[in-house]
């Protein structure tokens, strides 16, 4: 933990350890000291049973080296979960540090640790948690929604997940090796600058999200791709899913906004390691250009994480209404308005800029009109309710809670757009309750959802059903117990990121908000105990391919599917068409085909291994470690495409075995 | 409930059909990453664009930039678009040596506009205009840099293509990589169309 007396300019710079000293080890810190050994023991315990159960071998062919979109589906949610947790805990901590820090009180927490919690969990849950999250439902879904093997560049998705994990691993390196970035989850210069943030957290912050930021750009590319090229016949673009095409205009936005993260870290990468002044207060720079490129990427970023989240909604509430969904091309045309809106918002983020009356109205209103579209879905996830056989199934509890719950958040945003009232509200807590009403409501809830719905398609099992509900009911309550509050204090001035404040009136909404999240972690434990007891449960728990009598080609496949999806390519006719070949009878053909399949391959993991140890080595000033590992991604990089044998059939007879198990189960 | 049984009519799926072979997915993949890269340099332009009149007391493009100097760097790089596209009418004619002739044409071209570029960037910082003298001079390294480390990154890739070619001659896989190169190729090309016209030329006229 940074010590505020190293300033690591004046500091020792070692050509072997460039900057890094004992000092950086936060050995005198309690806080973290305890958090690395429970870290340490935790993983000393996963070591030894997975040696004692010899999964290492397993875990490297079937799951490391994978390049099956499933499988790394599945692993991108594992990464979410367990980043969350992480984000979840500087939750607490910072809830906890409020409720108590009032009226001259100084809480638990100095203001440069919190000011590193709150850093670190707004990078960590929309970098390592959202991202990762819809990643991976994309990544599940997409491909058999559109009746596919796999994605049009399997190695690549490999890459790309594990160039997301590297990006983890970095920001958790920095708990225990140095410090994390001060500055907020966007790390606006001048702070974020090299004379007021001189130590390595900020190019922590600039490295892991550049590293994650590959892989999440190369998994747009490949996800678009798919879309446009690896459709089974016959689907035309409007046959596909819903959930389909909002994946397919979330990628777009990666594709379109992610680049200028990576070009905007990169000039202030510059400013921190060269010396040029882009965002320097001094020699011509200007520091409002940061703010301007990052929101450019920021603002399509929050669509990035709904648009395949309203997918998901959509999916649910047709399935459970036994329903076709209500105004199928409206709500694509609508997709695809907020995708293009996305990019003409962003100066909303910050009004107080002093643009003038007139640029300010003009985002103003390109803001509210985003809420036309975002209601048009809202009227036909209803519609599509309306008159339906409504099941409530925990999916489909998730997506009413969230219908609700994001109109709020919708409304409170409409209400931020409004520039004189953002003038208000600008940087209070009321806006920090607007975007947790809109990403839990919406993105979590979602999640939460996604997982129970598509969990029996995984694993042939379904999640339980009291510990489901449990989980919601906690969660819902502890959401409306942690953040309304919020929206008062925001009314009433709070700041956010404060650590301390001294009106004693505010104490009580703070403590209110403690316990929502003390709500909030028991709905977290039922959800987590109830995967475990429905892992526990799995015989009882069984199912077929299709548990939830569903209409698109997802539910076609086996559960879990077989490595290639479907045996036999679908021969597409029209929207839902999984529907059409359940009233017709249809069943899969015994004549079976040698399939074409592409071969696992270990170049990704090697390839972010060596990314992660740059990443390290930039932050720390080792010149020569960096560029030593520079050259090992290179030469790893040419020597993958050195290798020629890409691919493998699976004979038609190893196809035949996996089908006629699949059909005993 | 399983599909498998759910037997009755046999599906309208023709049980005999080939294995459907899709085309490959790589040109439509990699353009989609060139219009991702072309973003980059979107936001690097606008940078230079906001930021290039930041001199800060210090040198102006009319002070720096000579004309007949980015004009033979220009004539350099955009030669060199056309050898490859020779090298790739040779490839389409399945003329392996002729191919790699001229992409060696191509890389000596493309390692001269490198050449020249570096010999800029190390004249200026000598004379006291490097990237940290100015707003304007960080935006100017900045975009002009990326590109030249663009076609650095295509000359390292230029090699590789060139051996696997003589290990592999002209099969289908290289055939699709000689493809993705000569649109990087291109692209960057185009970028500096831009570079020549927007940094340089408008700003020393």
């Amino acid at each position: 933990m940074a010590n505020d007396a190293i300033n690591p300019y004046l500091g020792p710079v070692s050509p072997i350890f460039g900057r890094l000293t004992w000092d950086w080890i936060p050995y005198h810190e309690p806080i973290l000291i305890g958090t690395f050994a429970g870290v340490a023991l935790g993983g000393l315990v996963v070591l030894a049973l997975m040696t004692k159960f010899r999964l290492w071998g397993p875990l490297w062919r079937d799951w490391v080296t994978t390049v099956d979109h499933k499988k790394i589906g599945i692993m991108y949610m594992v990464l979410g979960f367990i980043m969350f947790v992480r984000g979840f805990a500087d939750a607490i901590m910072m809830r906890a540090q409020q409720a108590l820090a009032a009226g001259g009180a100084e809480g638990y927490l100095p203001p440069h640790h919190f000011d590193q919690v709150f850093t670190a969990h707004g990078v960590i849950m929309i970098f390592f948690v959202a991202m990762a999250f819809i990643t991976g439902i994309m990544n599940f879904v997409m491909p058999t929604q559109i009746g596919a093997r796999d994605v049009a560049f399997p190695f690549l998705n490999n890459f790309s997940f594990w160039m997301t994990v590297a990006g983890a691993l970095l920001v958790n390196i920095s708990l225990f090796i140095g410090e994390f970035a001060r500055v907020g989850w966007l790390a606006f210069p001048p702070l974020s600058g090299k004379d007021f943030s001189p130590g390595p957290g900020v190019d922590y912050y600039i490295w892991a999200l550049q590293i994650a930021g590959v892989g999440t750009t190369l998994s747009g590319i490949n996800m678009i791709t798919t879309i446009f090229k690896m459709r089974a016949p016959g689907m035309k673009l409007f046959d596909m899913p819903v959930f389909t095409w909002t994946t397919l205009c979330a990628n777009f936005l990666i594709v379109a906004a992610f680049p200028v993260l990576t070009a905007t870290l990169a000039l202030l990468t510059l400013d921190r390691y060269v010396g040029t002044h882009f965002f320097t207060n001094d020699l011509g720079g200007n520091p409002m250009m940061y703010i301007n490129l990052i929101w450019i990427w920021g603002h399509p970023e929050v669509y990035i994480l709904i648009l395949p989240i309203f997918g998901v909604f959509a999916e649910i509430a047709q399935t459970f209404s036994g329903k076709p969904l209500f105004g199928y091309k409206t709500m694509v045309w609508a997709t695809i308005s907020i995708m293009i809106l996305s990019f003409l918002v962003w100066l909303h983020h910050f009004f107080t800029m002093g643009s003038g009356a007139n640029v300010n109205t003009f985002f103003g209103i390109a803001t509210m009109i985003i809420a036309v579209p975002t209601g048009v879905k809202v009227f036909n996830w209803l519609f599509t309710m309306y008159k339906g056989h409504v099941r409530f199934e925990v999916p489909m509890m998730w997506t009413i809670a969230f219908i609700i719950t994001f109109t709020i958040g919708g409304m409170s945003g409409v209400m931020l757009a409004i520039p004189p009232v953002d003038f208000q509200l600008h940087n209070t807590l009321f806006l920090v309750a607007h975007f947790h009403n809109v990403a839990i409501g919406g993105v979590v809830f979602g999640v939460y959802a996604a997982v129970a719905f598509w969990w029996p398609k995984a694993f042939g099992f379904k999640l339980d059903d009291r510990w489901g509900h449990r989980s919601f009911w906690l969660w819902v309550i502890g959401f409306y117990l942690a953040f309304m509050p919020l929206y008062a204090l925001g009314l009433m001035g709070a700041t956010r990121r404060v650590n301390a404040y001294l009106d004693i009136g505010w104490q009580i909404y703070f403590v209110v908000a403690a316990v929502g999240v003390v709500f909030i972690l028991a709905g977290i434990l039922c959800g987590f105990y109830g995967m475990f007891y429905s892992v526990m449960h799995r015989k009882e728990l069984a199912c077929g391919p299709d548990p939830w009598n569903a209409r698109t080609l997802d539910w076609a496949t086996s559960s879990p599917p077989a490595p290639y999806n479907f045996p036999q390519t679908i021969h597409v006719r029209g929207l839902d068409e999984f529907w059409r070949m359940k009233k017709e009878g249809f069943k899969w053909s015994t004549h079976y085909q040698p399939i074409h399949m592409p071969h696992y391959t270990a170049a990704g993991v090697l390839l972010a291994a060596a990314s992660l140890v740059f990443g390290f080595a930039m932050v720390w000033w080792m010149w020569w470690l960096a560029a030593l590992s520079f050259v090992a991604i290179l030469v790893i990089a040419i020597g993958h495409t050195f290798n020629y044998n890409r691919d493998y059939y699976i004979p038609a007879e190893e196809v035949a075995e996996i089908e006629a198990k699949g059909a005993a189960a | 409930m399983s599909v498998t049984q759910t037997t009755s009519l046999g599906g309208a799926h023709s049980p005999a059909h080939e294995e459907h072979h899709h085309e490959s997915p790589t040109p439509i993949g990699f353009w989609i990453y060139l219009m991702s890269d072309c973003i980059i340099f979107g936001t690097l332009f606008a940078t230079y664009a906001v930021l290039g009149y930041s001199y800060a007391g210090g040198p102006s493009p009319k002070d720096l930039f000579e004309p007949g100097f980015v004009l033979i760097e220009t004539a350099l790089l955009l030669i060199s678009s056309v050898t490859f596209g020779v090298a790739m009418l040779r490839a389409s004619a399945g003329q392996l040596g002729s191919t790699v002739n001229w992409l060696i044409v191509t890389g000596l071209f493309g390692a001269g506009f490198i050449a020249m570029e570096i010999y800029e960037f190390n004249h200026l910082i000598h004379i006291g205009a490097g990237p940290d003298r100015s707003a304007f001079l960080s935006a100017f390294f900045a975009l002009v840099g990326t590109h030249g480390l663009h076609v650095t990154f295509g000359l390292v890739w230029l090699i590789t293509l060139t051996v696997q070619l003589k290990i592999h001659g002209l099969n289908e896989a290289n055939m699709r990589r000689m493809g993705t190169l000569s649109m990087f190729w291109h692209f960057l090309d185009l970028i500096w169309i831009g570079v020549f016209s927007f940094v340089y030329l408008v700003r020393i006229i």
